[in-house]
């Protein structure tokens, strides 16, 4: 019986063999290489790295990613929780279609929607056009190719996430407890900010954590929206490999990102079931 | 009566932040039938002149069979790959098949521009750089997470002795998939299909760097549109894949519902 369940468990391993083989092979294989490369190239070595911390435009870049990764999460917290919260309060009926909304732009590309945003933000674009109709401006005002215009399309890919995440949490506090408060004689105020509050700490950790990071690798939206005048970090790294082929820079770039990343999520783990937050 | 009780203003604040939310993609709609030559609101009259140099544009139309087809392979690649793994982690639940079945999501979290530079040098010394044998793999790959987190999640309502109870009755491995397992796993399956699908679908990333000189997928296409000269077409390319999006989006919907009754 026991060498049976042994020869069981061979074949369950291997089927799970194919998916296994195609990730080490076409994942993790490509993912080392550009771990190597960035001490490799162009000589052996940490010289790269040193560039974190000596060229005067890699820290650029680097500050420009935080800055923004910083101010799409405090947006995407904020608003985030206002409709997680109407979210949570709201009757079921309501609720399906809040959610309705909130999963519609998720499923649209994020270069449709990133175009989207420059149309609108565009000098020929609705709102251009709204505020001349309605006198309040004779020239149109720049609203893209520059970094509002990068802010207000992050924040509009990056709320989904928040939602989602600060909506799961909440979901799980009985809401008993502000109204046990509430008839204790708390305030409607008070009930929230000590009660309901501090009970969604780990939702906001957790989807703090989860925009930052996601933040930090943005590609597209920057490149559309920013008119190449806001440089992040991917997009920084994409024009060393295809205008300058300085394979090095763009590596080590690519690695740091990736080790922030991974570390970020590692130490996140730590604290809450990060499976979760990628929808398992 | 629901015991949280928000504020109108917050309630009304909400709404806001949704509308803010569902709205903008849409305005690509209007603009896609502009009669101008830039991206505007119909000035004078709605126009169709967009829409069919779009319909009428080799390359545009190339662009969409490349996609569909391309996302057709990979699809059922990683559904193929991916469902059989989660069986099989579900099945072993030993400590080594969840890191495993942890290890699988990964391409969902490192950003994809890593990924990007990691294929493209690999594709460079396979001579796979502008195939779309190279394009398949990649996108079958990053698909691979979708897939196994949709299935894993219909298993994990599975009761395990169903797959005991038919190995017991004296059925083979492969029996047991077919007949028991499977079965009850359709919808979830179906749900992975379609994200992995969509994923393939909108990737633009990846395709930029190892598309080369010959694979121009619809969102590299658009990609280029957009950085060169941004005409109405784009608009009407957006157009296009939003109303397609919304299409499968119906479909996972109610995948979702009958699963849920």
């Amino acid at each position: 019986m026991l060498s049976r369940t042994k020869d069981v468990n061979r074949v369950y391993w291997l089927i799970v063999l194919p998916a296994l083989i195609m990730l080490v092979a076409i994942y993790f294989v490509p993912l080392g290489n550009v771990l190597l490369t960035s001490v490799r190239e162009p000589k052996p070595g940490f010289a790269n790295y040193e560039l974190l911390f000596t060229s005067a435009s890699v820290q650029k870049t680097l500050m420009t990613t935080v800055r923004i990764a910083a101010i799409t999460t405090a947006f995407a917290l904020l608003l985030g929780y206002a409709v997680a919260y109407a979210m949570r309060a709201a009757t079921s009926q309501r609720q399906r279609l809040m959610l309705f909304c909130v999963l519609l732009p998720f499923w649209i590309s994020v270069l449709v929607r990133s175009f989207a945003w420059l149309t609108i933000l565009g000098p020929q674009g609705p709102i251009n056009a709204a505020l001349q109709g309605l006198g309040l401006t004779d020239e149109p005002i720049q609203l893209a190719r520059n970094e509002t215009g990068v802010l207000i399309a992050m924040v509009h890919v990056m709320l989904p996430y928040a939602i989602l995440t600060l909506y799961a949490n909440m979901r799980g506090i009985d809401a008993g407890l502000v109204a046990a408060a509430r008839s204790l004689g708390a305030s409607r105020f008070q009930a929230f900010r000590m009660v309901f509050l501090p009970l969604t700490r780990p939702g906001l950790i957790g989807a703090g954590t989860l925009v930052f990071i996601l933040s930090l690798g943005f590609y597209v939206t920057p490149a559309i929206l920013g008119g190449g005048r806001v440089l992040m970090v991917a997009q920084y790294t994409a024009i060393q490999i295809n205008e300058t082929s300085r394979w090095g820079l763009g590596t080590m770039l690519a690695a740091s990102l990736m080790i922030a990343v991974v570390g970020a999520l590692w130490a996140l783990s730590r604290v809450i079931d990060v499976k979760r937050l990628f929808g398992a | 009566m629901s015991k949280l009780q928000p504020s109108g203003i917050v309630a009304a604040f909400a709404w806001l932040v949704l509308s803010f939310l569902a709205l903008p993609a849409f305005a690509v709609i209007p603009v896609s039938f502009t009669d101008t030559r830039y991206l505007a609101l119909p000035q004078e009259h709605w126009s169709l002149q967009h829409w069919q140099a779009f319909l009428t544009s080799d390359a545009w139309v190339a662009s969409i069979w490349q996609s569909l087809w391309i996302a057709v392979v990979s699809t059922v690649i990683a559904v193929g790959a991916g469902t059989l793994c989660a069986i099989g982690c579900w099945r072993l639940s030993s400590g080594l098949s969840e890191k495993v079945r942890s290890l699988m999501i990964l391409p969902m979290a490192v950003p994809t521009i890593v990924y990007a530079l990691g294929i493209y040098r690999l594709y460079v010394e396979l001579d796979l750089v502008g195939t779309a044998l190279g394009v398949i793999l990649a996108h079958a790959v990053t698909g691979l997470p979708f897939v196994v987190l949709t299935v894993s999640g219909s298993l994990s309502n599975l009761d395990p002795r169903l797959e005991q109870a038919a190995r017991g009755l004296g059925a083979s491995v492969r029996q047991t998939l077919r007949y028991v397992i499977v079965p009850n796993i359709v919808p979830g399956v179906l749900s992975g299909a379609i994200f992995a699908f969509i994923h393939s679908w909108d990737e633009l990333i990846v395709v930029i760097f190892i598309g080369g000189r010959a694979l121009f997928t619809l969102p590299r296409r658009m990609w280029d549109g957009i950085n060169d000269n941004l005409d109405p077409v784009i608009a009407v390319v957006a157009t296009a894949m939003i109303l397609f999006t919304l299409l499968v989006l119906t479909a996972e919907l109610s995948l979702r519902a009958r699963r849920a009754s």
